[in-house]
């Protein structure tokens, strides 16, 4: 692993990561569509991830990538969770436009 | 000291306040009244069996528990039966039985019958633990006790606005006074590190001369303006006549025998203190003259038959503490009980007068009632007589002590003491002539109810009058057995002259007695031979006015004091209140302004929530950067 790091470079992956992240990041700002808000939330979670790992390698340290392996698990069950949110909101409202979800207003 | 007795004689009228207050109203008004006449007679027997059991030297002290501690200061909540409490107690409860049997009659007709009985007894209990408590605190309960009641029962056909003033000024009134009491005890706790009567008594027979004068008649000077407050003396009376306003017979058991009594207790008690300053005792020796002079002369030109008696009483009670300032304390006791007995009967007979004379108290509106009212005619002369000083009724013995007394001391006090007990003599006939001498000068309608009152009323009247005939014999010179009695708690073996019958004793006695005959007999001519009766308010001028509207005193303290404060108080509200309150007003508006537009901001999209959060985050975030 070290070898496919050296080759490509510590700062190409931090491009491609804060790249990814910004992807998210204006997705959850300017998608209206619930489940693409969702999806642009695991693309942030995947850019740190992916940065985990590349410092892991870079640093020659385990820890990161085990990290890594929990937060996986974690978001896996946050988007069941998420899903699962939709769902009911779509079945109340019968839309899941975010932009219509203003019950909350105070 | 057998507790149980102790426990009844205090808690049977405590009894029968909480039963006439709480199941008054079903029981009706004869249960209603016996409950309440029962309790004090209860209480009298009780009295009665501690007064045959005393026996000299015994322990009077009864603990009943332990009630405040402060480091090393305590303080018990205990009770003392000794003479001086007893004697007190006797007529408290002996008269207050009269009193409560007279009511029963008197108040029939009220609406608030069972009230009227249950602050009664109400009264009767902080009386008895006035004046049976072991250590101030616990005189400080009943004072302020009998206060409360004295205010409640001024204030008692509480419909009539004048009569709530009457109330709350003789309330506010005791508060000055009391302040001094309260000042005086901490004084007194401070100085001699305990408020109990024998403790105090020790610390100033050993440990006295040792003390600071300063402190110490700093702390009776105190004491003694409570005592003035409670017991009316000049400059604090004026709440006494105004508490007229009372039923009668509130009147007759507190505004006369009993609570105004309390300031004269209170001296006697803490007699060892007020020895040992001789210049508050001079003090009181002058405030007291002159109260008895000052309320004497207002007592002159008075119309209202219980006003009479009311500076009357205030006058009296001057003269009792003239007594207590020449350090005759068992003389001013003595007087104290005959006191009680010839003016407890005086206000019951007004109370008769104004009964039958369909509620009026206006002298000018009667006259002749001598063949309507035999009984309380006779009662009242009898009550008169004793009161003017003549031999050989109880005020004869009483007020001729107090005058020697007043002579071996200083001479002027003498003068001016006997010019104010013939002025007693003079307006008490005055009553008498005018109420129950001619004509009747009521309406004819008046004139048809007139009636001599019923048996209840009565024979407490002439049990009264009775008393105040021979109520003397219990001090006569030479063979005193109230000095005797008082002897192993005021210590006057110190004094012989009290028993001494010599020669300027008999002819201070003649003096007395001619001055009073003299005063009866101005009043007999003017009112019986002149037939004169006082003109209306508007017609009277001159000094005559003067002594009418009382010297002006509640004028001037209403412009002295009142009118002053109700200023500051205007000021208060209309300035610093306003001014206040529009800055905390203006605290509340900013805030609610504030969030009222800070809600917009939540208007429920989380685009712009996500939005503002990420922007927030960024500046956090490179703020984070620029300030490293």
């Amino acid at each position: 692993m070290q070898d496919v790091l050296n080759q490509v470079g510590i700062n190409n992956y931090i491009f491609l990561s804060v790249l990814l992240f910004c992807i998210g990041v204006f997705g959850v700002l300017y998608r209206r569509n619930a489940i693409i808000v969702l999806m642009s939330i695991e693309i942030m979670l995947n850019a740190v991830n992916l940065l985990f790992v590349a410092f892991s390698t870079y640093h020659e340290d385990a820890q990161g990538q085990v990290f890594v392996f929990f937060s996986m698990a974690v978001a896996a069950a946050e988007v069941a969770v998420g899903l699962a949110i939709l769902v009911s909101i779509f079945r109340n409202i019968g839309s899941i436009d975010v932009s219509n979800l203003k019950k909350l207003r105070g | 000291m057998d507790l149980s007795i102790i426990l009844l004689l205090l808690l049977a009228p405590l009894g029968g306040f909480l039963i006439n207050t709480f199941l008054g109203k079903q029981l009706g008004k004869g249960a209603s009244g016996a409950i309440g006449t029962l309790a004090i007679v209860i209480s009298f027997v009780c009295t009665l069996l501690l007064f045959l059991g005393l026996e000299p030297g015994a322990d009077t002290k009864a603990d009943l528990f332990h009630w405040l501690t402060f480091q090393n200061f305590s303080v018990d909540f205990s009770f003392q039966f000794d003479q001086l409490s007893l004697l007190w107690l006797l007529f408290v409860t002996g008269i207050g039985s009269l009193i409560h049997l007279y009511s029963i009659s008197y108040m029939h007709h009220d609406k608030d019958f069972y009230k009227f009985f249950s602050y009664l007894n109400l009264f009767v209990f902080f009386m008895i633990v006035l004046v049976s408590g072991s250590n101030l605190p616990i005189l400080f309960i009943g004072w302020e006790g009998v206060g409360l009641c004295s205010y409640l029962l001024i204030g008692f056909w509480y419909s009539n606005q004048a009569y709530n003033d009457a109330a709350k000024k003789a309330f506010i009134m005791n508060r000055v006074g009391d302040l001094g009491l309260l000042i005086g005890i901490f004084i007194l706790a401070t100085v001699a590190g305990t408020l109990d009567y024998q403790g105090l008594e020790t610390f100033f027979q050993t440990k006295g001369s040792l003390v600071d004068s300063t402190w110490l008649a700093v702390a009776a000077l105190c004491l003694f303006i409570g005592a003035c407050g409670k017991s009316a003396q000049l400059p604090l009376y004026t709440w006494l006549p105004d508490a007229m306003a009372g039923p009668t017979p509130v009147s007759a058991l507190i505004h006369a025998a009993t609570m105004v009594t309390a300031g004269i207790f209170m001296v006697t008690r803490l007699h060892f203190l007020f020895d040992l300053v001789p210049a508050i005792q001079n003090v009181i020796a002058v405030v007291g003259v002159s109260t008895a002079l000052f309320a004497a002369t207002i007592g002159l030109a008075q119309n209202d038959i219980k006003k009479v008696l009311a500076y009357s009483t205030v006058s009296q009670l001057g003269l009792m503490f003239l007594a207590l300032g020449v350090g005759a304390y068992e003389v001013a006791v003595f007087h104290v009980i005959t006191h009680a007995f010839f003016k407890a009967c005086l206000f019951l007979g007004a109370g008769s007068v104004i009964h039958a004379n369909s509620d009026e108290q206006d002298m000018r509106k009667m006259g002749g009632l001598r063949k309507v009212m035999p009984i309380t005619f006779i009662t009242m002369l009898i009550s008169s007589l004793a009161i003017a000083g003549i031999f050989p009724l109880s005020g004869f013995w009483s007020k001729d002590e107090i005058l020697l007394e007043a002579f071996h001391y200083s001479i002027p006090f003498w003068a001016v003491a006997s010019l104010a007990s013939i002025l007693t003599a003079f307006y008490m006939f005055r009553l008498m002539f005018l109420t129950f001498f001619g004509e009747f000068r009521g309406t004819e309608h008046a004139k048809s109810h007139l009636h001599e009152s019923p048996a209840l009323m009565t024979i407490p009247l002439v049990i009264l009058a009775t008393l105040a005939a021979v109520g003397g014999l219990i001090s006569i010179p030479g063979s005193s057995w109230l000095m005797h009695f008082l002897e192993p708690l005021l210590h006057t073996d110190g004094a012989p002259e009290h028993h001494a019958l010599d020669q300027t004793a008999y002819i201070l006695m003649a003096v007395a007695s001619v001055g009073a005959l003299v005063g009866i007999f101005i009043a007999y001519r003017k009112y019986i031979s002149n037939k004169e009766v006082p003109g209306e308010d508007s017609e009277v001028t001159g000094f005559t006015k003067v002594l009418a509207e009382k010297y002006y005193v509640d004028e001037l303290y209403d412009s002295v004091f009142v009118k002053p404060i109700n200023l500051l108080a205007r000021f208060f509200r209309d300035v610093v209140e306003t001014a206040l309150g529009s800055l905390v007003y203006g605290f509340g508006k900013a805030a609610a302004e504030i969030s009222n537009q800070g809600r917009k901001v939540h208007n429920g999209s989380i685009g712009l929530y996500l939005f503002v959060f990420v922007i927030g985050f960024c500046l956090i975030v490179s703020y984070l950067f620029l300030a490293q």
